[in-house]
């Protein structure tokens, strides 16, 4: 039997600020455990925190991105509950007063365009991380703790594991976009809860509700909800019921088991936040803000189609990040061939990053350097083929491509070298030479071959093929004329 | 009269004509504290207050300026933070809990070169009324070691009310440096709420608690004040507001000033002979030209049950740090992590402490949020009305502080509801964020002191230290010290 | 009929991570009674439209730069903690 399928879904963003979201501690990760931690951080008793204002603004700038209704006026909500990693007995989040409500985020897949709804958005902090030591217990590191979070919650809008992966594919691409959060899932940065519910088709009634935990990635996400589905399926199926539960996802061994929980879990006793002051966000703020935010994926996908005339596919490809997209806009504002710039960064630049797992951002080769290089190509120093191996050592070396030239050499464009190497191939092959001669002109590409091959494909292809067409027939002009 | 028994102010003079040593007055002190055991000290800095005094008196030798502080010894509550010092708290769950930071207070101090002689003794987690509370033992009341010296500042009070400190610190949520003042003869001040900077004070209801001075003069109350207001960066809810040289604009005339008498706070359940005392103060303040007039704060009644649900609420979440985690005290034998969690906390939480937490968690949980803590903040914003509209029409308001003089020793540590019924006068200026002042009336012949409150709008702490000041010198009260 | 059963004192004091022997839940049963009978005074209250406070104070916006400040030491953040193991605080074993 088939049956409807409805996710939520429930998203916690790391903010991409310098410091905590309540203290001064930096948010840098991998740093020795308990050494980004202060009074304010660690819960000690008489601390007090103080809101930082750039997580503030990285809110405003994703509410905006995701068209949501931004509140003018809201206080902070203390949500209480016990356990290790939380040091206050209590989360400072926002309740009844949200940072911004009402959103959309409008996707396409397979050709259809769908629109979810974002429920709400808050501004919260962080825990810190527990790590679980079989039977001895736990330990502590409150690194993390007091890092900024967006928690994005949508409404059931989505339908199957694979528009949820397209989702948030798609929230993950505009974060990142607008510098919000490195969105990096594996380093729970970004860290999503879904919720499902089935439905059997015709009845008005959805069933029971669950909620999917820990899941790291996006491949993740997509697995854990085909089996959340499946199970839920084959528990309506068998009549049997489904509990209202929150279900932790075990990715080595591909299940999702239900958490134990204590009968008191869910009363967080909230009530607004006593050490914080409202925070009120005007008209010019969100201005500001606006002002301020960069072209969203989308936008910038369509105009690099209508700007630089390149196939939609490769604008998408280029807009997958910001980064990708701005170092493409920087090499065509100094090279105008933008096919040539679209090609070859979709193929050799993202070729080598992935073979040498980096990120744009690490990579040697500035667009400055890049265009340097598509210079050369197109007043013929180097051929294509050459710029391809130039690109590889101007990676490894941090060279620019000029240097890489003038050192290995560049085309062979000295007539009279050229004419000499013309001469000793058709001297090795007088038959050809004959057989051309007679009319048989195809052969014309064979020997353009062997020039190249002697002269390791540095020769100036052009000049190849007017000396080898005046060296066989004396009046080269002519003959292609002739020919056209 | 002995040093330990002078001003500030006095002190301060003495010292810059070099009549005498730093390391005097504090010799003085410390005798004192070692010849009378009110267990007003938790913790005593003895030997570092000597090296202290040391380097002050080697200033003086120097010919160094002096500020009004530098010198001075200073009590501090134990629940304000001091770098490296054990804060208690007066908790078994605070037990060898030091502080890597000092409250923002502590810091303004340290710049004026005040000297800190030790942590007072106090009501655990500032819970309580009468310091029976405290898991090192009741403060006594210096005038009679019988009873209490009210709470939950009583260390504080007691040391100043008896010469074992000069001035002092203190914190005050819904009477806590008031009532004790009150009880055991000194001036003590709660500023407006955002006046002085909560950093640092180890919070029993954040959005009641304030830090304020206790002293045996109301010069001294204000220089102290002087000392420790301000807005500071690290508490939000602080105000940004300059703060007025409150001890050297002690002077006003007071001819003209109307004075409101709520006609609230003199029902049922005021002991006579303190309303004979407060009405005779009315009277001396007539005379001195000042206008009384009987005003109506008419949600009196609902102070202290709206009082205990929002400050009990809010100290349910701000206790729910002490877990055994990260520091203080942690149960020796548990299972699990919630065994110790949970032992941890009956282990280290006295009695008081539990029963707060209990009504507040209670008063926040899933279903009754909007019957008990939703109703208590809006009776809050009809409290706070009731004081805008008496601000309208006068300067000030007079009041008692306490209903009673000090009780008894054990006398109603039975009976939280009479106990929290004893800070009947003081709630509703808490509530209403108001500062609030304690002055003591001179001693009635039984020997135990009176105390009346004055009651002033929001930032107008000078005008209160100024009435203040203008009933001292009218000799209304008595700066006698019980030695 | 009571206004809370000792039932709910238990439950409360889970929520709350509070141990309680069976004469504190009674204690506490019986306290906690009078005092909630004594609050209920607040029912009397009309607070239609009364809007709730939970600042006394005027202000907004207080706001931080994102600028960096001192952490502490790792020897400074563990020195209070009742159990600690290769830098990192040490907590029991979680049975639910
Ligand atoms: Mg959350
Ligand atoms: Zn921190």
């Amino acid at each position: 039997m088939d049956f409807e399928v409805m996710i939520g879904v429930e998203v916690h963003a790391q903010l991409l600020t310098k410091t905590k979201i309540f203290c001064g501690c930096s948010t840098n990760f991998g740093r020795n455990p308990n050494t980004q931690v202060c009074p304010i951080c660690l819960g000690m008793p008489g601390v007090l925190p103080v809101l930082n204002q750039e997580a503030v603004e990285l809110a405003i700038r994703a509410a905006l991105a995701l068209h949501c209704k931004i509140l003018r006026r809201e206080r902070f909500a203390r949500k209480g509950y016990f356990y290790p990693d939380l040091p206050k007995g209590y989360q400072i989040s926002q309740y009844e007063e949200p940072f911004a409500a009402e959103g959309i985020l409008s996707f396409e897949r397979n050709g259809n365009c769908k629109t979810i709804r974002i429920k709400r958005m808050n501004l919260e902090e962080d825990a810190g991380k527990l790590i679980h030591e079989e039977d001895r217990g736990s330990l502590v590191d409150f690194n993390r703790c007091g890092v900024p979070l967006l928690e994005i919650a949508t409404e059931p809008d989505l339908t199957s594991p694979k528009d949820t992966h397209t989702f948030l594919a798609e929230l993950r691409q505009i974060l990142q976009y607008l510098e919000v959060s490195s969105g990096d899932m594996e380093k729970g940065h970004l860290r999503c809860e879904p919720n499902i519910s089935l439905k059997k088709p015709g009845q008005s009634e959805w069933g029971t509700r669950t909620e999917l935990k820990n899941l790291n990635s996006l491949k993740g996400v997509e697995k854990g909800l085909l089996f959340e589905i499946r199970r839920q399926k084959r528990l309506l199926e068998s009549g049997q019921p489904i509990r209202q539960e929150t279900l932790l996802w075990d990715e080595k061994r591909e299940i999702a088991l239900p958490m134990r929980v204590k009968e008191e879990a869910g009363d967080y006793r909230y009530f607004p936040e006593p050490d914080l002051v409202p925070l009120v966000i005007d008209e010019e703020w969100i201005e500001r803000v606006k002002r301020s935010l960069p072209e969203l994926p989308d936008d910038r996908k369509k105009r690099f189609v209508e700007t630089y005339k390149i196939r939609e596919q490769d604008a998408q490809t280029l807009t997958l990040t910001r980064r990708l997209a701005d170092y493409f806009e920087e090499v065509v504002k100094i090279h105008s061939d933008f096919t040539l710039a679209a090609n070859w960064i979709i193929t050799e630049v993202l070729g080598i990053l992935h073979e040498k797992n980096l990120s744009i951002g690490d990579l040697s080769v500035t667009p400055a350097r890049l265009a340097g290089l598509f210079h050369l190509i197109q007043d013929e120093t180097i051929s294509k083929k050459m710029a391809k191996e130039i690109f590889v050592k101007m990676v490894e070396s941090g060279k620019q491509a000029d240097e890489i030239v003038r050192v290995q050499g560049g085309q062979i464009r000295d007539e009279a070298e050229v004419e000499r190497i013309i001469e000793e191939v058709l001297k090795g092959n007088s038959e050809e030479k004959v057989r051309y001669q007679s009319g048989e002109v195809k052969l014309m590409g064979y020997f353009i071959g062997q020039v190249m091959k002697r002269t390791d494909g540095k020769a100036n292809p052009r000049m190849v093929n007017e000396i080898l067409r005046k060296m066989l027939e004396g009046n080269p002009q002519k003959s292609g004329v002739q020919k056209k | 009269m002995e040093l330990c028994e002078q001003s500030a102010f006095v002190l301060h003079q003495m010292l810059v004509s070099k009549e005498i040593s730093c390391r005097e007055i504090l010799l003085s002190l410390l005798n004192r504290i070692h010849s009378r055991d009110l267990n007003a000290y938790i913790t005593l800095f003895e030997e570092e207050a000597l090296k202290e005094a040391e380097r002050v008196d080697q200033q003086i030798k120097r010919g160094e300026d002096l500020s009004p502080w530098t010198g001075i010894p200073l009590a501090v509550k134990d629940n304000i933070c001091i770098q490296g010092k054990p804060t208690t708290c007066g908790s078994k769950i605070l037990t060898s809990f030091q502080p890597p930071y000092d409250a923002s207070v502590i810091s303004k101090l340290k710049e004026k070169d005040c000297l800190f002689i030790g942590k007072t003794n106090m009501d655990e987690f500032a819970m309580g009324s009468s310091n029976e509370n405290s898991h090192y033992h009741p403060v006594r009341n210096p005038w009679d070691p019988t009873r209490v010296p009210g709470g939950s500042s009583g260390g504080s009070v007691a040391a100043v009310a008896s010469g074992q400190a000069i001035w002092a610190l203190g914190s005050d949520t819904g009477g806590s440096i008031r009532q004790p003042a009150s009880f055991c003869g000194v001036v003590g001040l709660k500023p407006t709420y955002g006046r002085v900077s909560r950093y640092g004070l180890v919070a029993f209801a954040s959005s009641l608690d304030q830090i304020g001075p206790i002293a045996r003069t109301v010069q001294d109350c204000a220089l102290l004040l002087e000392a420790i207001a301000g807005y500071d960066s690290l508490d939000s809810t602080s105000l940004d507001r300059p703060v007025p040289l409150y001890s050297t604009n002690l002077k006003r005339e007071m001819q003209g000033m109307k004075m409101g008498i709520p006609r609230e706070f003199f029902g049922e359940g005021l002991d006579s002979k303190v309303e004979e005392r407060i009405r005779f103060a009315i009277h001396q303040l007539e005379e001195a030209g000042v206008e009384p007039l009987e005003i109506s704060l008419p949600h009196t009644e609902y102070a202290i049950a709206t009082y205990y649900l929002i400050a009990t609420a809010e100290a349910s979440s701000n206790l729910a740090r002490y877990d055994g985690v990260r520091y203080g005290y942690r149960t020796k034998s548990f299972r699990d992590l919630y065994e110790m969690q949970s032992k941890t906390r009956q282990e280290g939480f006295g009695d008081e402490v539990k029963r707060r937490i209990m009504l507040g968690t209670y008063a926040l949980s899933a279903g009754y949020y909007e019957a008990y803590y939703g109703r208590a903040q809006k009776a809050r914003t009809l409290i706070r009305r009731d004081f805008d509209q008496a601000f309208e029409k006068v300067d000030f308001i007079l009041t008692p502080t306490a209903p009673t003089q000090a009780f008894k020793i054990g006398e109603k540590i039975e009976d939280p509801l009479q106990m929290y019924l004893s800070d009947i006068y003081t709630v509703s200026p808490s509530l209403a964020g108001v500062p609030a002042l304690s002055l003591p009336l001179d001693i009635p012949k039984d020997g135990l002191p009176i105390g009346l409150q004055f009651i002033g709008k929001t930032l107008e702490e000078e005008k209160l230290l100024q009435i203040a000041f203008a009933c001292e010198e009218m000799k209304i009260l008595d700066n006698s010290i019980s030695s | 009929m009571e206004i809370i059963t000792e039932e709910e004192v238990r439950h409360v004091a889970r929520l709350a991570r509070l141990a309680l022997s069976e004469e504190e839940v009674k204690k506490f049963q019986r306290q906690l009674e009078k005092i909630l009978e004594y609050v209920a005074k607040l029912r009397e209250l009309n607070l239609e439209g009364v809007e709730p406070t939970t600042h006394v104070i005027p202000v907004v916006n207080r706001l931080r730069e994102d600028r960096g400040k001192e952490s502490l030491s790792k020897e400074e953040a563990l020195s209070n903690a009742p159990n600690t193991e290769k830098g990192h605080f040490r907590v029991p074993k979680v049975i639910e």
